[in-house]
């Protein structure tokens, strides 16, 4: 008699027999989101390099993907990212972490390698809020919630990432909700196989600690409001500021070509050995 | 065609030159810096030479993500290195307790300089000694390698990729803006002479499950990426399977204990000292840039007929705390010369103290290089 199992449990690490994420959370989505575009592209996790952070979605990939995985300092994934792609060309490097990981931490990395423009998928899960040290505000962090460091309300304006990212210049950018697991599969399958910094922004639920803050305590209820406030990259550019003010732009925001780093170094390569002593 | 790695021959050559060459030579492939005075000759050199010899040399947007980088480069099999000065170093040290946590060879210079703060760029201070051994958070144990020429430039960044490969670790070499500046004589030897090693790996095909990569006092072969290992590199308190462990404080003590003990077994083989105090009283122990005086000043004792060895620390971290001892035991007094406050004092004291007398000398003015003359003057006070 055969056994029924999960179609992605393949890529999830043996030795791993439980989560550590609360119910109700949304790095299950994404996780799902992300072995299942590998899947479909007819990839093998061997293909891969990922990389996490700190914080609770960096623990996506360390442990549960049955990969080389590197679990990273706070903030520092994508420069460690950027190292392994060096060494490694051939595979593909992916960082998976939170707003407060790469945005604010981080966010000084985030926006040099957006610059630089080497091959590598970022995927950014932003829940805008500390979720792993207890509901803490972040620089995503809603003007005016109370938070457990903002005990009076956030008195900062937030971040809007992708545009950050896009601003920095990134070759490919997108975001999209946990409500639209099946577009965030299309939209990675994509930004795996760019050629280029490619960045995904998912706002994702964190119902413990962002959920209470807001009075919106279920995941359901976060889910579906998600759904009423996405609106497409087309249906937003009829739109003014405005009225776009409270809404969440879901799509895929930027996909250019723009040289690629690894390829020029390559170049280089090729031209100081001509110049060698 | 790929370019020279070893430029064998002799050269009147720069200390920070001589290092950049002694890592191309050692096999660096990849390395990431940030502008600092007085360590960017080494970042300009290899910027030039890496891409010559099919490396990569990045210019990172700070010094946290230059040792970032080379971590991760690291973890590809690669070999490398980055160099920078003492506030560089300052934003590095949690990742270089990373590196120390998950076992990742590499090699980071220091040209130390005037400090504290941004101090003096340009002034030579070796001011930066136990930040090397104690700067990153937690108890853990590191190599450095203090060089005091040009030569040794060359000679000790080769010797600190052989350690970090052997023992996987990071490993420092602590220089300073008059080594690091200073034009000497380099030889640089041939190549089939420069001696390499290189890190354990697993067994080609080896069982992801059954891989020990982490945790072994007898330094665990390196589950590198790419290979199919599946590694699970985390930092956070794991088990010899690279397994995290947030829990069990046993596991804690096994994590800090491994990690220390694997530098700690093996310290016979990292100590370098160089010991002339054959038949001396008086015993003057430096290091670096201010063992040169300290050499001179010996000679000229001598030449009044006080008995005055040197014994000066080419490995500091490990501390060489019982070739100290060794020497304090054949001594009557012994002087440490530290072109700083007296930061390797206390340690060289505990050591010594019980078997002679121990006094400390910094140059008149922090920053010049001991006069011989002034340690004369020292010698001549306690052989009184």
């Amino acid at each position: 008699m055969s056994e029924i199992v999960h179609p992605l449990h393949r890529f999830i690490r043996p030795s791993v027999t439980s989560t550590t994420n609360c119910p109700g959370c949304g790095n299950g989505i994404v996780a799902q989101a992300i072995l299942r575009a590998i899947d479909e592209l007819s990839m093998d996790l061997d293909d891969f390099v990922f990389v996490s952070g700190i914080g609770c979605s960096a623990w996506i990939p360390s442990p549960f993907f049955n990969a080389d995985v590197l679990h990273t300092t706070h903030g520092r994934p994508i420069a460690f990212a950027l190292g392994i792609k060096m060494g490694l060309p051939e595979k593909k490097v992916m960082v998976i972490s939170g707003d407060g990981d790469l945005a604010a931490i981080g966010g000084n990395h985030l926006i040099h390698n957006a610059r630089r423009n080497a091959e590598m998928v970022v995927i950014c899960l932003n829940n805008s809020i500390y979720g792993m040290t207890g509901g803490q505000a972040a620089p995503t962090t809603p003007m005016g919630l109370k938070t457990a460091t903002t005990p009076y309300g956030t008195f900062e304006n937030p971040f809007d990432i992708s545009n950050l990212v896009i601003a920095a210049g990134a070759s490919f950018v997108a975001r999209w909700t946990t409500f639209h697991p099946r577009q965030l599969t299309a939209t990675i399958k994509k930004a795996i196989r760019k050629k280029g910094f490619s960045f995904i922004e998912v706002i994702t639920q964190c119902p413990v600690q962002f959920g209470r803050k807001t009075g919106v305590g279920s995941s359901v209820q976060m889910l579906r409001e998600y759904k009423e406030k996405a609106i497409s990259v087309r249906e937003a550019a009829k739109l003014s500021e405005e009225e776009l003010a409270e809404r969440i732009v879901v799509g895929e925001l930027v996909d250019k070509a723009k040289p690629e780093m690894v390829e020029e170094i390559e170049k280089i390569k090729e031209r100081a050995a001509g110049e060698t002593p | 065609m790929s370019g020279q790695r070893v430029l064998t021959g002799k050269y009147f050559m720069m200390g920070n030159v001589a290092c950049a060459e002694g890592a191309i030579a050692a096999g660096c492939e990849f390395a990431a810096g940030y502008p600092i005075t007085p360590a960017t000759e080494i970042a300009n050199c290899l910027a030039e030479r890496l891409p010559q010899v099919g490396g990569v040399f990045l210019q990172m947007e700070d010094e946290i993500s230059s040792i970032a980088a080379i971590i991760g480069a690291s973890w590809t099999g690669r070999k490398v290195m980055t160099a920078t000065s003492g506030p560089g170093i300052s934003l590095m040290l949690e990742n270089i307790g990373f590196a120390v946590g998950v076992e990742t060879p590499c090699v980071i210079v220091n040209v130390q300089r005037g400090a504290p703060t941004t101090g003096m760029p340009t002034a030579g201070v070796p001011g930066d000694m136990v930040q090397a051994k104690r700067g990153s958070h937690g108890d853990y144990e590191i190599i450095a390698l203090c060089p005091s020429s040009p030569q040794e430039m060359f000679d000790y960044t080769v010797l600190a990729f052989n350690y970090a490969e052997k023992y996987r670790t990071p490993v420092f070499i602590l220089s300073d803006a008059f080594v690091g500046h200073m034009r000497e004589e380099v030889i640089i030897p041939e190549p089939e002479k420069v001696e390499t090693v290189h890190r354990k790996l697993p067994e080609p095909g080896a069982d992801p499950q059954k891989i020990k990569g982490f945790l072994d006092e007898d330094v665990a072969p390196m589950p590198i990426f790419g290979r199919g290992f599946k590694a699970h590199v985390t930092s956070s308190c794991h088990n010899e399977y690279g397994q995290r462990n947030l829990s069990d404080l046993a596991a804690l003590d096994n994590f800090i204990r491994k990690l220390s003990n694997k530098i700690l077994k093996h310290k016979d083989e990292i100590v370098l000292v160089e010991r002339d105090y054959e038949g001396a009283e008086i015993v003057l122990v430096s290091y670096g840039a201010v063992s040169r005086a300290a050499a001179m000043a010996a000679a000229l004792a001598r030449r009044e007929g006080i008995p005055v060895g040197t014994l000066r620390l080419i490995t500091v971290w490990p501390f060489p705390g019982e070739e100290i001892e060794k020497m304090a035991r054949k001594a009557t007094r012994v002087i440490v010369l530290e072109n700083n406050l007296g930061q390797l004092y206390p340690y060289i004291k505990a050591e010594a103290a019980h078997y002679a007398e121990v006094s400390f000398l910094p140059p008149s003015i922090i920053g010049q290089i001991h006069d011989p003359e002034e340690i004369l003057k020292k010698i001549r006070e306690v052989a009184k």
